[in-house]
């Protein structure tokens, strides 16, 4: 029995519409990262890695604002990862089905996709503010308050996942709950957690509205995190908005040392992984 | 009798270890949930600082702060209407294209792809959210936006600018940046977004309603538009406040491409501003306690906008996690 023509019509303009759109968005990603890989390679050269960045019309690199960047979200892990493994090890474990916990999480997925904008005028507010200027510290502060969620989400997901005999077992041994979560528990989920962390470094790798008002940005080589920090993304918007054609070629360099950098560890990631579940 | 003896000796050793565990347990449980309240409390600090530090534009300008259009510097005068329009009509045409072509990738991943193109191409798009909003911004300004003045927007004014109805809206210079472009580039960056979450609802359709269509003798097309998309229709709309949600907030993507311009224009060609980008260009700059003061307002009007729109998502998402047996 054939189906109607109409009705066959149908169908086909329907799936020759989803295949369209999935050909119109891998489409933008290809030509997005297609012009940041041979902008950015064009303008790749030593000096990027060994040089300050320069004044307006001369040439040179972004070596401080690669280290105030690096120094940033190291402080940032450092900051949130324990908070955010704390916070995840209640929601999954010490507080599993209470309206508390239930709560956090509910917030916790908010603040998840809360615009940065809006973090980087918190951060402003309480850090900045109090402080009387502009500072890594903030900026660090800043990001881990993008990464904390982040982490809060993937350990209580990853926790979730350690079946209930293990559990058991522990309890059995007589062992306390807090030796159970840490000894058993956590080594369980451990590869998950680290995967949770990898992601969101590479999530706040790139974020530069948060940073534009709490650690602003350093033309001169600084290490002190107490004081304005260059960082790569602040750098990339300035120089970007700029009107001079070194800084431009300057800002397509970081471009493509920060898009590489984001999207190697995240298919790093997702190849660990997926080696990890086989396994 | 003597073993039993150092039994006893034994436990009698053991008591106060048990003890310390007792208590490490409750010093590790206090942790745990101070660090979970800590979640909590920054969400409301946030909120708070931000009604704080905006307390004195709300002061001075009341309710006109929002209706107003005045973003009078030198003057004093700040009001928040141009921003606001601009995030909004953005966010709309940034919905206009991603949410088709979202559900549109979301259908060729679950249904017609062949199966071993389906984990690369999920990855694929999973990168284009990955992928740092300062570079859509760079590409935005750089790329993109010569390219609709050079190709897109003269068409669009020629055609549709002395239109009756649409003509308002594309007529004007095509300069290329402007409220249509930043919404394009949003769309593009909320697409991933809105898709991964529309396979995943997709996915969870149970095969048996499928099947049962397709053994009445239904077209795929009718399975999609008269099983799965009715049974997961309150999923995807969740799936589709949560990319509101990205779009509403977005900063740099829009900054770049938008050109920060104060003016109210119907035309969606013309420049104009986003509350992100406004406090994105602006606050560094702000010298007057007021002027700073306002840019704070707006965040909080962004922040309050997004989190209902969050909300209302979680909300309608966590139906369709209740029927796949999750608790979060």
């Amino acid at each position: 029995m054939a189906v109607p023509a109409r009705r066959r019509a149908a169908d086909v303009v329907a799936f020759a519409f989803a295949s369209l759109a999935t050909v119109f968005g891998l489409f933008w990603l290809f030509w997005i990262l297609w012009t940041t890989l041979s902008q950015g390679a064009a303008a790749l050269t030593p000096a990027l890695f060994m040089e300050m960045t320069p004044p307006p019309g001369a040439s040179g690199g972004l070596i401080n604002a690669f280290y105030g960047s690096a120094a940033m979200i190291l402080l940032a892990i450092v900051i949130g990862t324990p908070i955010g493994v704390a916070a995840g090890t209640y929601l999954a474990e010490q507080g599993r089905y209470t309206r508390l916990a239930a709560t956090v999480s509910f917030i916790n997925d908010i603040l998840l996709s809360a615009p940065s904008i809006v973090i980087g005028l918190f951060i402003y507010e309480v850090v900045v503010r109090s402080m009387g200027h502009f500072s890594g510290y903030a900026g660090a502060l800043a990001l881990a308050m993008i990464l904390l969620p982040i982490v809060v989400r993937t350990t209580e997901e990853s926790l979730r996942l350690v079946p209930d005999q293990m559990r058991e077992a522990g309890f059995a041994l007589g062992l306390p709950r807090w030796r159970v979560t840490s000894r058993v528990l956590y080594r369980a989920a451990q590869s998950a957690i680290v995967t949770g962390v990898l992601l969101a470094v590479a999530r706040i790798a790139g974020e530069t509205a948060p940073l534009l008002f709490t650690a602003l940005n350093n033309q001169f080589w600084s290490t002190s995190l107490n004081g304005p920090l260059a960082n790569v993304p602040v750098v990339i918007f300035q120089y970007a908005m700029s009107p001079y054609d070194e800084w431009h070629t300057l800002a397509w360099a970081g471009a493509f040392v920060l898009t590489s950098f984001v999207l190697l560890l995240n298919l790093a990631v997702r190849v660990v992984a997926r080696k990890g579940t086989r396994s | 009798m003597n073993g039993s003896l150092t039994q006893g000796r034994e436990i009698t050793v053991e008591t106060p270890d048990r003890k310390s565990g007792e208590f490490a347990d409750r010093l590790f449980h206090a942790i745990t949930i101070a660090a979970a309240c800590f979640v909590l409390l920054l969400l409301g600090a946030t909120a708070l600082s931000m009604a704080w530090g905006g307390r004195l534009a709300f002061k001075t300008f009341g309710l006109a702060f929002i209706t107003s259009s005045d973003w009078d510097v030198p003057a004093g005068k700040f009001g928040a209407l141009v921003p606001i329009y601009g995030t909004l009509v953005t966010s709309a045409i940034a919905l206009l294209i991603a949410v088709p072509v979202s559900i549109g990738i979301a259908l060729f991943l679950t249904d017609i792809a062949p199966r071993w193109t389906r984990g690369p191409i999920a990855v694929a798009i999973e990168l284009l959210a990955a992928v740092p909003s300062i570079i859509y911004g760079m590409w935005g300004l750089f790329i993109f936006a010569p390219f609709m003045a050079t190709h897109v927007e003269p068409w669009l004014s020629e055609h549709l600018g002395n239109s009756p109805l649409v003509g308002p809206l594309f007529s004007g210079p095509p300069i290329g940046i402007g409220m249509l472009t930043a919404g394009i580039v949003l769309g593009i960056m909320v697409i991933p977004f809105i898709a991964a979450v529309a396979r995943e609802v997709f996915s969870a359709v149970p095969p048996s309603l499928k099947e049962s269509a397709v053994a009445l003798g239904s077209t795929r097309w009718e399975i999609l538009s008269r099983v799965t998309l009715p049974y997961t229709r309150s999923a995807i709309v969740g799936a589709v406040f949560l990319g509101l949600g990205r779009a509403l907030g977005e900063t740099m993507a829009v900054t770049f491409v938008l050109g920060n311009a104060h003016e109210l224009s119907a035309s969606l060609l013309m420049p104009s501003n986003s509350i992100a980008a406004a406090i994105a260009n602006e606050f560094t700059e702000a010298d007057t306690e007021l002027y700073r003061s306002s840019l704070i307002a707006l965040g909080f009007l962004l922040f309050v906008v997004t989190f209902i729109v969050l909300t209302i998502a979680k909300l309608l998402l966590m139906r369709i996690n209740r029927q796949l047996g999750r608790t979060s």
